[in-house]
């Protein structure tokens, strides 16, 4: 649609999304240019100051800040529903104030806390509302509009149903189909997934990652949970109360190096331990000494005994751990499951990050974390004190490496 | 009982003719109101400020009895239905610029910024959104405005016999025939009863969106079984 397959102007901004281990580079493009942006109403309250944000294409920017930092207002100056009282918003390299307000929002999708259903129409007449207005007939509206519940996973069977049929998470499904209905570049998202519980989020904000995969969309998203900024977002623009932004950065970026003692407060006090899901376990040396099969010989015990750690992890038959044992409890042939320590929960080696293999380490009885393949069989057993060495590996590396592609240049 | 029905010659219409007219004098004025309540109630939704003046003001006209309202109309208009429906009119708007008013405000904030965000003009917004959300508001309004319009007919009477249904109440006092009074009222009543019958039929077919419609619209949905909405929500919590 309109600029996504035009040549692109602005610079080519690059960084890595990931600090250490696993280093994808992807080159953005700029959509949308804020640039000193500043809202003041009538009554004198600033709600925005002087903003400026160059927000990258085909990916996900968030906003996130407490209460009153102007967020929203931001986002809907994006699509002017609010008009800003300074400075200009740039569309692929083109003043928003150039083009209609209704056609400039036509082209952007828009989901909102509670989804905004029309309560009075079908979920696929809902979802059917902006090809509609965009004068597609109602049978090849329909359609896309079936094809659009599909692809955000609801089952065909609620085309016919009223809002007031679905659950909130359904709803919101619902809403981000609506808001991708005639295929947007651009998708504003005010808070989307903040009304509903947080089982129900989780499963929404991976949903959005794996559409997002796929449809590749220009995506400003405002929250007020940090966790879900750092979860989402490509980049994370932290605002502080009176509409200044605080940082303008990558989440792990954001989380080694946060700008001031307000985005650190903001952060929370986990910050180290959240930053450590940008790192991935693969890195791990996995023991596989201590590892001993149910129906291990006494010679493979003694072994395995001898090779100076203090617990057994004892495998099932088809490669699954059962549980902890220390190796003098163990007797050849007549391994008693029941005695076993729980082993807790395993993580994925390579797959799951640095943050799920230290958590497993630290729920685990014995300290020690077991990695499994993808098919659940032990992998090997790793220590926290070795955790702890790939931690701080994994942070030099890091920082070595945020040195030579110099950060600031995707921070501005 | 056979004279129940034996209408006198002077008010030149059958049962069913004073019928006839009676519906006419009372539903002519609520569709009337309803007309002038639409926009008046829109121009309340939007500028904020005028609404308590216009509430102010139908109030004090729906205050004004009718025998005044004729007493100045009939200067113009004469001893006419015309005379009648134009208080009933006036009156109806007491009822219907709240109602609409209110079921329109009763759109949900995020419906409205949606509608705004996916580009809709304040005029396709009211019309497309705003006014169907405040169809249940509106009709509860009309069920109010056409009853007490029902009631209102009968006092025509004075003006000359424009009272349809309500002259019978004078004739029931020159002829002394009681059972033409009784016929008034339980008539009348009928009227009422049946028009408010109706009003919420049209409801529930304008309104298969509402929990209340649930039945209606579950026969709708094809195949949708009871349980069926349990069970996506627990399938979405699940996720």
């Amino acid at each position: 649609m309109r600029g996504l397959d035009s040549p692109r102007n602005g610079p080519k901004l690059g960084w890595s999304r990931v600090g250490g281990i696993s280093q994808t580079r992807r080159v953005f493009g700029v959509l949308i240019r804020i640039d000193s942006v500043t809202k003041r109403y009538p009554d004198g309250t600033v709600a925005v100051d002087r903003l400026s944000l160059d927000i990258p294409d085909r990916s996900i920017t968030v906003l996130v800040g407490p209460s009153g930092c102007g967020k929203t207002t931001t986002l809907r100056m994006i699509n002017r529903m609010v008009e800003p009282s300074e400075g200009t918003i740039l569309i692929d390299g083109v003043d928003s104030r150039q083009q209609s307000v209704n056609t400039l929002r036509r082209g952007m999708g828009y989901v909102i806390q509670n989804a905004g259903l029309f309560q009075h129409r079908t979920v696929v007449d809902n979802i059917a509302t902006v090809p509609r207005m965009l004068g597609w007939s109602k049978d090849k509206a329909r359609a896309r509009a079936r094809e659009l519940m599909e692809r955000v996973g609801l089952d065909a069977s609620f085309a016919k149903r009223y809002p007031y049929q679905l659950s909130g998470g359904q709803q919101q499904r619902v809403g981000v189909a609506r808001a991708l209905a005639a295929d947007p570049p651009v998708l504003l998202m005010d808070e989307p997934f903040s009304a509903v519980d947080p089982v129900v989020r989780k499963g929404l904000q991976d949903e959005l990652l794996r559409l997002q995969a796929e449809l590749g969309k220009t995506i400003v998203f405002v929250t007020h949970d940090i966790d879900e900024a750092v979860k989402l977002g490509t980049m994370v623009a932290v605002l502080r109360t009176g509409g200044r932004l605080a940082q303008f950065a990558p989440p792990a970026e954001l989380l080694s190096d946060p700008a001031d003692a307000f985005v650190e407060d903001f952060l929370g006090a986990d910050r180290g331990i959240r930053r450590l899901s940008f790192f991935s376990s693969g890195g791990l040396d996995l023991l596989t000494a201590p590892v001993v099969a149910v129906d291990a010989t006494a010679e493979q015990i003694a072994c395995r005994a001898a090779s100076d750690v203090p617990y057994l992890l004892v495998t099932g038959l088809d490669g699954r751990p059962l549980g902890w044992s220390e190796p003098g409890a163990l007797t050849a042939g007549r391994v008693d499951v029941g005695q076993l320590l729980p082993y807790g929960r395993p993580f994925v080696a390579g797959k799951d990050s640095l943050r799920a293999a230290l958590d497993c380490a630290v729920l685990s009885p014995t300290g020690w974390a077991v990695a499994v393949d993808a098919e659940g069989r032990a992998a090997g057993v790793v220590s926290q004190t070795a955790i702890g060495e790939a931690i701080r590996g994994a942070h030099a590396h890091a920082s070595a490496h945020a040195a030579s592609v110099d950060p600031k240049a995707a921070t501005r | 009982m056979n004279r129940f029905f034996d209408i006198p010659s002077d008010l030149q219409h059958d049962w069913l003719g004073l019928i006839v007219v009676h519906l006419r004098e009372a539903l002519l004025p609520v569709l009337g109101g309803l007309l002038l309540a639409l926009p008046l109630a829109q121009l309340c939704v939007r500028l904020r400020w005028l609404y308590p003046p216009v509430l102010w003001v139908t109030t004090v006209l729906y205050a004004i009895p009718s025998l005044a309202f004729f007493v100045v109309l009939i200067d113009y208009t004469g001893q006419t239905e015309l005379t009648v429906m134009i208080p009933l009119t006036v009156y109806s708007l007491v009822v219907l610029v709240p109602a609409i008013v209110d079921g329109v405000r009763s759109v949900p904030q995020e419906t409205l910024a949606a509608a705004t965000a996916m580009g809709f003009g304040p005029v396709r917004r009211y019309v497309q959104v705003q006014l169907p959300i405040a169809v249940p508001a509106i009709l509860a309004g009309l069920r109010v405005a056409t009853v007490s319009s029902i009631s209102l007919v009968s006092v025509g009477m004075l003006i000359g016999n424009q009272g349809a249904l309500g002259n019978l109440l004078h004739d029931a006092q020159i002829y002394n025939r009681p059972e033409l009074a009784w016929n008034s009222v339980i008539t009348s009543a009928a009227l009422a009863v049946l028009a408010d019958g109706a009003l919420v039929v049209v409801r529930v077919l304008l309104t298969p969106w509402m929990p209340g419609a649930k039945r209606g619209a579950k026969s709708r949905t094809a195949g949708a079984r009871p349980e069926s909405a349990a069970v996506p929500a627990l399938e979405d919590a699940a996720r």
